[in-house]
């Protein structure tokens, strides 16, 4: 049980600068996800904090301990590979087994973690076999079950899930949270899944290229992404982006599209009154884009005449991909909805709900 | 098909895989059964030669077991002849040779299974200048290396030394086995490792517990080639070793060949005593040998 800290750190390789001033605050018991595209750097970030490998420049603190020039074996971690990195040759046993007995712990003990690790993680009758004759979710318990039996002070899993099918995914996604749960420990989760990252994180952290964008809960994450990257990233499907010019009529403010026009609610226009003519990207989740015919009462609606190209029913939902003069975008509306392809609708806009990014920093302004 | 013995025999052997065409088929086993022939006759011819009463080498006989065979030629590089009052060195070359070459193996696997995981896993100044090194070592025929590998034991004053042979034999055989080493530990997952590392392991401990026994089948085919390289080897043992007493069998036996009389059916018998354990041990690690050449990954 300890917190982590990541303070200025970077990392090159040759000349390639792979991490670039991350500074994240991983606190005692927290369940931080990391996540972000392919290569941003995620499991660079935890091979740094594994003592895999060396930091090129800042600190790495686990507990209250600059672990910069520890080796891994001392820095008291545990880690989950993506590959689980089974130890072929020896039986399940003594793949858990494997870290307690070089670090001379009684053989009753290890007896007694290894069986309680397998109880919890339902592998007990695996013991006796080798990796290879287990299927791959079972190897994933076992690399799970070889980490818990060290009872470190900090859990790190580098997209474990990633090789496992749909359904099994899903399930393993539950059990890791409720691991979490019972163990109290410090848990940080690599992955380049959203939805993943959405469940089970008590934070999450967004990196992209190397750096940091945002750090924070899941909800927080999703209703006020800090710029276009992670909105566009958190949430599925995606949020909806038009590229459009900040104009004033009269005491309003509008969203202009070229194809059409939003008027910012009152309540939400302070921050964009001096911004007339400026560039930005007007965003809006698809949940907030409502059929006509189902809207909800009372919020603040924009009517926008919109043309259905593609219908994707999902049974508790309908997922209709709309058209606007140049701009498309995503609409989820009710499953009741009647629309189909080709019909045209004044799809409602809920105002409440929307996000405006400058179009040059790609920050979110608000 | 009908069921007789001889059709399911014809069935068999012309058996076509991969649907080729008859003719392809064909040529392939006239192929392999020209190459059988090739490399089986000359072995057959010996066998024959140490069965002959008489040191006769050249007939136009062409039975294999020949009229009026005798085991006399066994018997006699066994167990010496005698009436001559000659005794038989034969088991003490035999044992001097599994000395020489199994510590020779021994020593080589050893010194091979450490620097070859040192050129898979390191990045070092002259590493790939090191890697090319060794392969070039082994493009120079053993012939050219005779007079500087005489020339330095003799230095290390080895000369008739089991020792100096050993030490001779190492020497050429530890580069080859460094390759074939390192190109099996570049097929183990680094994750694996670094796995062992996290669970508290030390660089020596995960070589230990991890790299050595995962590489089992490739150390097994190290010390083999090493121990078949020098199983027979004379051109060195002629040049390092001139005591009968130290004598490796491929020196021994040429003593069957004297200035004046060649003794060409105990020179056979004893090259068919000699050929018989190699042949067990290689039928005996066949499993291990076709395993090995096709050494794929470490799946977890
Ligand atoms: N040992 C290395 N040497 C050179 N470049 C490396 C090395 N390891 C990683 N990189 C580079 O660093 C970048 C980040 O790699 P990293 O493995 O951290 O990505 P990731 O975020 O984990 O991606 P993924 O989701 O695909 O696993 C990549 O561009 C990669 O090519
Ligand atoms: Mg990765």
């Amino acid at each position: 049980m300890a917190s982590v800290t990541y303070k200025n750190v970077f990392k090159k390789f040759g000349d390639l600068m792979i991490i670039k001033d991350l500074n994240i605050q991983v606190e005692d018991k927290e369940f931080l996800v990391l996540v972000g595209p392919s290569g941003c750097g995620k499991t660079t970030a935890l091979r740094l904090l594994a003592g895999l490998e060396e930091i090129t420049d800042g600190q790495i603190i686990i507990g209250d301990r600059v672990v910069n020039d520890v080796a891994p074996k001392d820095r008291d971690i545990a880690m989950v590979f993506q590959s689980y990195a089974l130890y072929p040759h020896l039986s399940v046993y003594d793949n858990m087994a494997f870290g307690l007995k070089l670090r001379k712990t009684p053989k009753e003990e290890i007896k007694r973690r290894v069986g309680d690790a397998a109880e919890i993680l339902g592998i007990t009758d695996l013991l006796q076999r080798k990796p290879r004759q287990l299927s791959g979710g079972q190897r994933q318990r076992v690399a799970v079950g070889r980490a818990i039996v060290r009872e470190p002070k900090v859990f790190l899993f580098d997209e474990p899930l990633s090789n496992l099918d749909a359904k099994l995914r899903v399930q393993m996604r539950a059990e890791i949270s409720k691991l979490h749960q019972r163990l109290q420990t410090t848990f940080i989760y690599v992955t380049h899944d959203q939805t993943e990252a959405m469940t089970m994180a008590s934070r999450i952290a967004v990196i992209n290229k190397g750096k940091l964008l945002q750090l924070d809960t899941p909800q927080n994450l999703y209703d006020y992404p800090n710029n276009l990257f992670v909105a566009g990233f958190i949430g599925s499907p995606a949020m909806n982006f038009f590229p459009a010019k900040l104009v004033k009529e009269g005491d309003k403010m509008l969203v202009d599209t070229g194809d059409f026009k939003v008027a910012i609610p009152d309540k939400h226009a302070a921050p964009y009154k001096s911004m007339d003519g400026k560039s930005v990207v007007f965003g809006i989740r698809p949940e907030n884009i409502h059929d006509p015919e189902f809207a909800p009462q009372n919020i603040l609606a924009e009517k926008i005449t919109s043309k259905v190209d593609v219908t994707e029913l999902m049974g508790n939902e309908t997922l209709l991909y709309l058209v606007s003069g140049k701009n498309s975008y995503v609409g989820r509306v009710d499953p009741r909805s009647k629309l189909r392809v080709s019909d045209s609708a004044a799809m409602i806009f809920d105002m409440d709900k929307f996000h405006i990014f400058d179009a040059e920093t790609e920050n979110a302004i608000r | 098909m009908s069921n007789n013995p001889l059709s399911r025999f014809f069935g068999w052997f012309f058996h076509r895989s991969r649907g080729d065409s008859p003719f392809k088929t064909l040529m392939i086993h006239a192929t392999l059964i020209v190459a059988c022939i090739i490399a089986v006759y000359p072995v057959l011819r010996v066998v024959t030669i140490s069965l002959r009463p008489n040191d006769t080498l050249l007939t136009t006989d062409l039975r294999i077991i020949p009229e009026n065979a005798t085991l006399d030629n066994y018997k006699e590089v066994l167990f010496g002849d005698p009436e001559k009052n000659r005794q038989s060195d034969f088991f003490l070359w035999i044992w001097n040779s599994i000395s020489v070459v199994a510590v020779t193996s021994v020593i080589s696997v050893i010194l091979a299974a450490i620097s070859a995981y040192a050129f898979s896993r390191f990045r070092f100044p002259g590493r790939e200048a090191g890697l090319v090194f060794l392969l070039t070592t082994q493009m120079i025929p053993a012939g050219m290396l005779l007079l500087p590998l005489f020339i330095m034991i003799a230095k290390l004053k080895m000369i008739n030394t089991s020792l100096g042979l050993i030490i001779a034999y190492a020497v050429t055989s530890v580069p080859l086995t460094i390759w074939t080493l390192k190109g099996y530990y570049d097929t183990i997952p680094v994750d694996l490792e670094e796995a062992a590392l996290i669970d508290g392991a030390s660089r020596v401990t995960v070589f230990t517990k991890i790299i050595l026994p995962l590489s089992t089948p490739a150390l097994a085919i190290a010390f083999l080639f090493s121990f078949m390289g020098g199983w027979s080897e004379y051109l060195v043992a002629r040049v390092v070793l001139q005591k009968n007493e130290i004598f490796t069998w491929p020196l021994g036996i040429f003593t069957f060949a004297q200035q004046f009389t060649v003794s060409w059916g105990q020179f056979a018998a004893a090259s068919v005593l000699i050929a018989i354990p190699v042949m067990a041990l290689f039928l005996y690690s066949s499993k291990w040998l076709i395993s090995g050449l096709t050494l794929g990954s470490v799946k977890g």
